[in-house]
């Protein structure tokens, strides 16, 4: 006798197809879910806030009067913001993933670390805040400049951007660095020139996410102390600014008492937007030009 | 003492002359790897139990024996790649030329640049077939765009590949197949210009037509190199090897000239196992 009938198969079949079938569509509907809701959101805040898009929003200083505010103070804090977010995070958060990875010895201590980072990536964001504003702007005496900003950012995502860089080490398979190390290469050749080459996609994919975060992220630049209005363009990362998500905050916060601070509010949500893609872009392709290597 | 001259046969005069000259011949090639009582373990388990093995320069060295009998251990313990397992200790000698190669002023990535290694998938980095071959003489210090191209062809030729690469030196190396691969493979490993090879099952991921290239070049050469085979293929041991090594269970059982393993083993086990009873 065959284990397995040909009559069983038969009538099963029709099940199994059909739950194959429902499968395909439960994940085509949590698809549209998400589609559905970012589409409304879109919408809503086009039809606030493009009409509001022109030169002078674009270029202009903030101002109290709706019909004369802009936002390139925020723009350029935002540019200012990633000027030391990007490096500092990557250079930090790469670094603590290949000695985690590569170097620290697997035992109770690595563990214990290990753990920490992933329990740091919860804290709420406003506890970094509070940190940046302890250590930052008054124990290290910056004020709430550019780079006090930025360094506490880097603090927030640093934890996503280690766990997402370990990821990608750890997907590289261990015959390139056997290969590499049984030609005579030390650890840091091998790291620089086999090991990294083949995460960095990975890499940059997480430090894409993470950066993304910190663009949007407000909570702990208000715990910094970011001033709402009116401040001369910063010029480096040594001067006070503001900051694309903390203007649609104050915006949306004030729009009880001016009504149209809620359309500038939209139409900086699509100016963020669109700096988000921007910055994603460039990220991505520089990925994939790595990528093209293999 | 004629008398003394015809109590011997003829044919055993013959045989005892044969002897001296295999005798002599064997004294020529000189032992490059020197093994005395090695023991390994991977945290408890004892995978290598006092081995001893001498290695011969221009001879192939075969090591045939069952799955998971320590084959691959004790070739990636010649080069020291088997440190790379944190758990891994050991204990007795291995003189590399004279010298143990356990000494604390040796350093490991200079064994390895003596000591070259073949692995038994071809693993060939995500880079042009080109930066594959000058990977090893870069970071050795060769920057000299000549000079590297010379190696890289010469390690091509070197490896049988020359002809089918040379158009497509710039091409990513994952674009050959499995069998070019493999002979991509040697012939990075031939460019740190090595005076060991160790392969372990090099051919068992090719087809019989590219195991014969891979054959042929091992057999060319052992004429500079000392080589170290571990395989799974008794034809290919008897094939291209000047002694076979048997182990099983992490010991060695038997080690001779390979035709003495295959043709008069000492051993019963080994006998068993080159005939397939067993492993
Ligand atoms: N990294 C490791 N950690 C723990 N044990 C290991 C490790 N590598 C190998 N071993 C064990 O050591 C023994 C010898 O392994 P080894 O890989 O040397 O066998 P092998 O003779 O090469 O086998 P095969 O012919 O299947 O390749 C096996 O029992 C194996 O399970
Ligand atoms: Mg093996």
């Amino acid at each position: 006798m065959k284990y397995v009938d040909a009559v069983q198969v038969q009538k099963r079949m029709n099940f199994r197809l059909i739950v194959n079938t429902i499968a395909k569509i439960i994940f085509f509907l949590s698809t549209v879910f998400g589609l559905v809701v970012l589409g409304i959101l879109i919408y809503r805040v086009f039809s606030d806030g493009i009409g509001w898009i022109n030169m002078d929003f674009l270029t202009g200083k903030l101002s109290t009067d709706p019909e004369k505010a802009g936002i390139l103070g925020a723009i350029l804090g935002t540019l200012w913001l990633m000027v030391v977010v990007a490096p500092v995070t990557m250079f930090f958060g790469v670094g603590t993933a290949i000695y985690l990875e590569l170097y620290a010895k697997k035992g109770k201590l690595r563990s214990f670390i290990q753990t920490n980072i992933a329990n740091l990536a919860g804290v709420p964001s406003i506890v970094y805040g509070i940190l940046g504003m302890t250590v930052f702007v008054r124990a290290l005496d910056m004020g709430n400049i550019v780079l006090a900003g930025g360094l506490t950012m880097s603090l927030l995502i640093l934890p996503i951007t280690i766990v997402a860089s370990q990821e990608a080490i750890r997907a590289v398979p261990n015959h390139l660095g056997e290969a590499s190390y049984g030609l005579g290469a030390t650890k840091w050749q091998t790291i620089k020139n086999i090991i990294l080459p083949a995460a960095l996609p990975g890499i940059l994919t997480g430090a894409i996410l993470s950066l993304s975060r910190a663009i949007g992220e407000t909570a702990p630049l208000v715990v910094i102390g970011i001033p709402a209005l009116l401040i001369p363009f910063p010029g480096s990362i040594f001067d006070k600014f503001t900051v694309l998500p903390m203007q649609i905050y104050y915006w949306t916060l004030d729009s009880s008492l001016v009504e149209e601070y809620a359309y500038l509010a939209s139409a900086t949500i699509i100016i963020l937007l669109l700096v988000l893609l921007l910055l994603n872009t460039t990220a991505i392709i520089i990925r994939n030009k790595f990528q093209k290597r293999y | 003492m004629a008398g003394a001259m015809t109590a011997i046969p003829q044919a055993e005069v013959k045989k005892r002359a044969n002897i001296e000259v295999l005798r002599t011949l064997e004294q020529e090639k000189e032992v490059v790897f020197d093994t005395q009582n090695l023991n390994l373990w991977y945290g408890e388990k004892h995978a290598l139990r006092d081995i001893n093995l001498d290695i011969h320069e221009e001879e192939v060295t075969a090591i045939i024996g069952p799955s998971g009998c320590g084959k691959s251990t004790y070739l990636k313990t010649l080069n020291r790649m088997v440190e790379l397992v944190p758990s891994v200790r050991t204990t007795g000698v291995i003189q590399y030329k004279g010298k143990s190669i356990f000494d604390k002023s040796l350093r490991v990535e200079e064994l390895r640049t003596q000591v070259g290694m073949v692995f038994q998938k071809p693993n060939p980095f995500p880079k042009s077939i080109y930066e594959n071959i000058a990977y090893g003489p870069k970071i050795h210090g060769i920057r000299n765009k000549m000079i590297l191209d010379e190696i890289v062809e010469k390690s091509l030729r070197g490896a049988y590949i020359w002809d089918e690469v040379k158009d497509r030196l710039h091409d990513n190396a994952y674009g050959l197949s499995g069998g070019q691969q493999q002979r991509l493979c040697i012939a990075r490993c031939l460019a740190i210009e090595p005076d060991v090879i160790l392969m372990d099952e090099p051919t068992s991921a090719l087809d019989p037509k590219s195991t014969l290239k891979v054959e042929e070049l091992i057999r060319e050469l052992k004429k500079d190199y000392a080589i170290v085979i571990v395989t799974h293929n008794m034809q290919q041991a008897s094939r291209i090897s000047d002694r076979t090594a048997f182990f099983l269970d992490g010991e060695v059982v038997e080690y001779d000239r390979t035709d003495v393993i295959f043709n008069e083993p000492t051993d019963q086990r080994t006998e068993d196992y080159i005939n397939g009873r067993f492993g």
